[in-house]
């Protein structure tokens, strides 16, 4: 076997093994989070080795024939490796390590019990994840993407309280509902018209359909994408904000709603194709749909007193600069939107792990209450600045790089008020973000409270300087990711 | 041993039928069940190897006495059959060693006998009905899988089983007439009992009234042992009334040789044109499903006890085979067939888990349910994995189901009614679910230990549960033989 293939079918079943790993050592929590680490390096390190063969054009790829859905002939389950599917398996794999970290310190710090079940179903998310990143045809992709689903619902309704199965219960309905009723639909419909149902530059579609036909087709694939947070189909994302802290970093700012914008990237650049989507306005509604989460989101983020509320809803309007992006099918606003998976990714999970930080040390919870905390906390809210920062994005942090391409993208699709939308939306999160900044470092700490250094646990404090740390180094190597993406976009490499 | 291969035609129904008046005579508990188990893969075996013979496209014909047709009987196995009988016979051979350590507590003391020998006895009607190439033979079978069927359901334990046996052999009864006058009225217009003869034979009468109203007697007979929407009253109580491990056996199979027959009838001896074209069948049978898949669901959704839940299930996913029928086409046709394979392994694993749980607790009410996710982790983790094949999730058997089915709609570019599949299985999704956060989220009134039925009952669960998602990965098997099934069927007739 290619030796490319063999590292993609390593990086694809080393979760698997990891989940297997936890159930067996369940017993010994020490040894168990110590399999889980390493399991999670290892897997790192076999996505990270596909990064040279792909840069130099090759398409690490298998395939297994006989396999689901089996009616269409040399239809089953393929894998290939790309651009973008790379760049996503690289956040999932890299940020599952810092996550774990995090996990062991949160978990413990807070007393959690079913650990064991925390961590195999975190797990096999994250496989579920990879798989996702790598499928190389629709029905792999949605195979996946159930997967991820139903994996991680034991994780939203970990605490098993009431208000944790009614959370459950929206998270479910919302995901699988959309992803049933539309996206399943727009496959098999995309099957019924297309020969084949792989990725393909250039898109499978062009020629094939047509006009409204056309239109209610794209609208089907991104509202089956209810992963992508698109409203009206956002609810179940603050919902599943009642899991514990690391789901919310890892699952719910990065792994589970990147691999709903990944899902509306790839379908946009390899089933339409970026020129299809671009003429005739066929993506002039999605764009719109996609400017309205942004701007109601943030909005709406701007009003919640609860900080995973308030980031939840930042999450939402942020996954649609995403969409945007491939609507407005340029090639640098698809760029910025492949850009803005991985700069989005490392600023929220930092601002999402500062949250469980607060809520670990000082079990507080509400934005209002965070008055004078940066004092308490120097070094867990100095990350929290920055990645605000990167989120607003303000050079020197990643998150400018995205937005100038995403902005780019937009006048060349001549479409000034989305410069707008960009614009407006900035600084609506300054507005939801800048305010928590002040108040934990310029308000005074409340009567009757200490006053002291008390900073969280080395286990949660070295993640989320290493993720803010990363928010700023990326912002000087992002010419790398540039060029890793180039040939997906069509920018040339 | 090529004189005893020649034979397996007549051994599929001989082995069965002279094994249960064994069960009869031997009696002592610790020979019957073996003895049954024994008969049952015998059954799964022979089966196999029929499939084996046929997939090629040749028609296996074993003539009874050296009477070639139309003088003698004959049976007749081709890939459409062929499929089916492996179907029922591996079905039974899972759920009669499931039987071993089941029947204790479910059936009467010192009554164990009288299970496996109705069972074997219903085995030989369903093979029988599904490999005779006679149309009176049908009938024959039909009424022996009925009668010891009746005798099934009455063992279960409460007095309630006795009242679902009976309004079972009512209607079961009617739908037996039903088929009957409709036979008669098709042997006095052709004068043959031999299918392939009767078949000419009504095809060159075309549409005439008289094949009308044979046909009209027959579909109606065959939907009322098939439980078509609105003939389904008989299905719930029989099903949560029985015994646990005779639903999981009924569930998986008797529906399945009735749908079967529905397309033998329609396509095979009436014709495809004259069934769908002149008569329009499928404007009756469309709607109904349709009906049936949606009120089947919601029915489901507002149960109480689990089996009887499975049961109203059962009305839905029916719904699914005929509405794949009533397409009309090789695509729809195939779906059906992959649906009977796909549902017959789910809802027998989910009343396998059924009859788990009705040893564990004496019960299968919802109310019983609570808290059994860390009662029995093992069991449930198996009702979680078949419930999602029920759901259709990726991944396993119920979504090779749901692909094949809307493939087939959209084939017909039948957008709405592509929809109208996908959104009843939300439906399914909700009646599922309500059962995994009874048995995950709740706690029961009061503490039960931790411990799961013996490896007897859970080794054909986990065999049933692990199947729908090997074959929903694998999915070939399944989708292949039923495409070639359906291409032979709906192509050549017979």
């Amino acid at each position: 076997m290619n030796p490319d293939t063999t590292i993609l079918l390593w990086a694809m079943t080393l979760p698997v093994i990891g989940a297997l790993g936890v159930v067996a050592l369940g017993r010994w929590p020490n040894l168990r989070d110590g399999w889980t680490v390493a399991i999670g390096i290892s897997t790192f390190t076999c996505v990270v080795q596909l990064i040279e063969p792909v840069m130099a054009g090759v398409r690490p790829s298998f395939s297994l024939p006989g396999t689901m859905p089996g009616t269409m002939p040399g239809l089953g389950l393929f894998f290939e490796v790309e651009p973008l599917g790379l760049l996503f398996g690289l956040v999932a794999s890299g940020l599952w390590i810092l996550t774990s970290l995090y996990g062991f310190g949160y978990m413990r710090g807070h007393g959690e019990s079913n650990q064991t079940r925390f961590f195999t179903c975190f797990a096999v998310a994250i496989a579920a994840a990879l798989g996702i990143a790598f499928a190389g045809d629709l029905v792999t992709l949605f195979l996946f993407y159930e997967i991820l689903t139903f994996s991680t619902f034991p994780l939203v309704t970990h605490a098993g309280t009431e208000a944790a199965v009614r959370a459950g219960r929206i998270y479910l309905g919302i995901l699988v509902s959309t992803s049933v009723l539309f996206l399943l639909l727009a496959i098999l419909w995309t099957a019924s018209i297309s020969d084949t149902l792989r990725f393909t530059p250039g898109g499978i579609l062009d020629g094939k359909i047509a006009g409204a036909s056309a239109g209610l087709l794209l609208l089907l694939f991104i509202y089956g994408v209810g992963k992508a947070a698109l409203m009206p189909f956002h609810r179940w994302l603050p919902a599943a904000m009642v899991a514990p802290t690391p789901v919310s970093a890892l699952l719910h700012a990065v792994a589970v709603v990147k691999a709903g914008v990944f899902t509306v990237l790839k379908i946009s650049i390899y089933v339409f194709g970026i020129d299809f989507l671009a003429a005739d306005g066929l993506s002039d509604i999605m764009m719109m749909i996609a400017a309205v989460t942004i701007l109601a989101a943030s909005i709406r983020a701007l009003s919640l007193d609860n900080l995973k509320a308030r980031l939840a809803y930042s999450t939402i309007s942020q996954l649609s600069y995403i969409v945007l992006g491939a609507a407005l099918a340029t090639s640098a606003a698809a760029m910025g939107a492949g850009l803005h998976i991985l700069m989005h990714a490392l600023g929220k999970i930092t601002l999402f792990f500062v949250a469980g930080a607060v809520y670990v040390v000082a079990h507080k919870t509400e934005v209002s209450q965070l008055d004078g905390i940066g004092r308490r906390m120097p070094f867990t809210f100095g990350a929290f600045c920055i990645a605000s920062f990167s989120i607003i994005g303000l050079p020197p942090m990643g998150g400018a790089w995205s937005k100038w391409y995403l902005v780019t993208g937009a006048f060349d699709a001549g479409q000034p008020w989305m410069v707008v939308v960009f614009m407006v939306s900035s600084l609506l999160s300054i507005g939801y973000l800048m305010p928590v900044v002040v108040r934990a470092f310029f308000r005074p700490v409340p009567e009757g409270e200490e006053d002291g250094m008390k900073e969280a646990p080395l286990l949660i404090l070295l993640p989320i300087c290493a993720t803010a740390l990363a928010c700023i180094a990326i912002f000087f190597y992002a010419d790398g990711v540039y060029r890793l993406l180039a040939p997906a976009m069509g920018l040339g490499g | 041993m090529i004189g005893l291969v020649d034979h397996f035609p007549i051994l599929q129904v001989l082995i069965p039928l002279l094994g249960a008046p064994l069960c009869f005579l031997l009696r002592r508990e610790a020979i019957v069940r073996p003895f049954a188990v024994a008969a049952s893969f015998a059954c799964l075996w022979i089966s196999t190897n029929l499939l084996g013979q046929v997939l090629d496209g040749t028609v296996l014909v074993y003539e009874f006495g050296g009477w070639a047709r139309p003088y003698g009987i004959e049976y007749r196995v081709d890939i459409l059959n062929g499929f089916v009988l492996v179907v029922v016979s591996a079905m039974a051979a899972v759920v009669f060693s499931a039987g071993i350590g089941q029947a204790r507590r479910a059936i009467p003391e010192g009554r164990e006998y009288l299970f496996y020998a109705a069972a074997l006895l219903c085995l030989t009607g369903l093979l029988g009905v599904t490999i005779t190439g006679d149309v009176f033979n049908i009938f024959v079978f039909l009424e022996i899988s009925s009668l010891s069927s009746y005798i099934l359901i009455a063992l279960g334990r409460s007095r309630r089983a006795l009242m679902a046996a009976f309004s079972y052999l009512i209607m079961g009864t009617i739908g037996a007439t039903f088929l009957l006058i409709g036979i008669g009225f098709m042997y006095q217009m052709t004068g043959t009992l031999n299918m392939v003869d009767m078949a000419e034979r009504i095809q060159a009468l075309g549409a005439t009234r008289g094949v009308f109203v044979a046909l009209a007697f027959v579909v109606v007979g065959i939907s009322t042992k098939l439980a078509v929407f609105p003939l389904h009253h008989w299905l719930p109580n029989a099903y949560s009334f029985a015994p646990p491990l005779v639903s999981a056996f009924l569930a998986s199979t008797a529906t399945k040789v009735a749908y079967y027959l529905l397309i033998r009838f329609t396509f095979g001896l009436f014709g495809a044109a004259l069934v769908f074209d002149e008569v329009g069948i499928d404007l009756l049978l469309m709607p109904l499903s349709i009906i049936a898949m949606f009120v089947g669901s919601i029915a489901a959704i507002y149960q109480t006890d689990f089996k009887r839940l499975l049961a109203y299930s059962s009305i839905a996913q029916i719904g699914y085979m005929t509405l794949g029928l009533s397409l009309a086409t090789q695509a729809g046709v195939s779906a059906g067939l992959i649906h009977v394979f796909n549902h017959a392994l789910m809802k027998g694993a989910l009343f396998l888990v059924a009859a788990c749980i009705a040893w564990r607790m004496g019960g299968t009410s919802l109310d019983v349910m609570k808290g059994l996710g860390r009662r029995m982790p093992v069991t449930m983790a198996a009702l979680v994995v078949a419930g999602l094949a029920l759901v259709g999730v990726p991944g396993t058997v119920g979504f090779v189901s749901k692909w094949a089915l809307v493939s087939a709609a959209l084939d017909q570019d039948a957008l709405m009614l592509a929809f109208l599949i996908l959104a009843s299985s939300i439906l399914a999704l909700i009646y599922v679910w309500k059962v995994v956060e009874i048995v995950y989220f709740q706690e029961p009134e009061t503490e039960i230990e931790r411990k799961e039925p013996p490896l007897r009952l859970l080794v054909p669960t986990w065999i049933l549960a692990g199947a729908s998602i090997y074959f929903g990965i694998f999915s070939s098997f399944a989708v292949d033989v039923a495409k070639l099934a359906a291409e032979q069927v709906v192509m050549a007739g017979l």
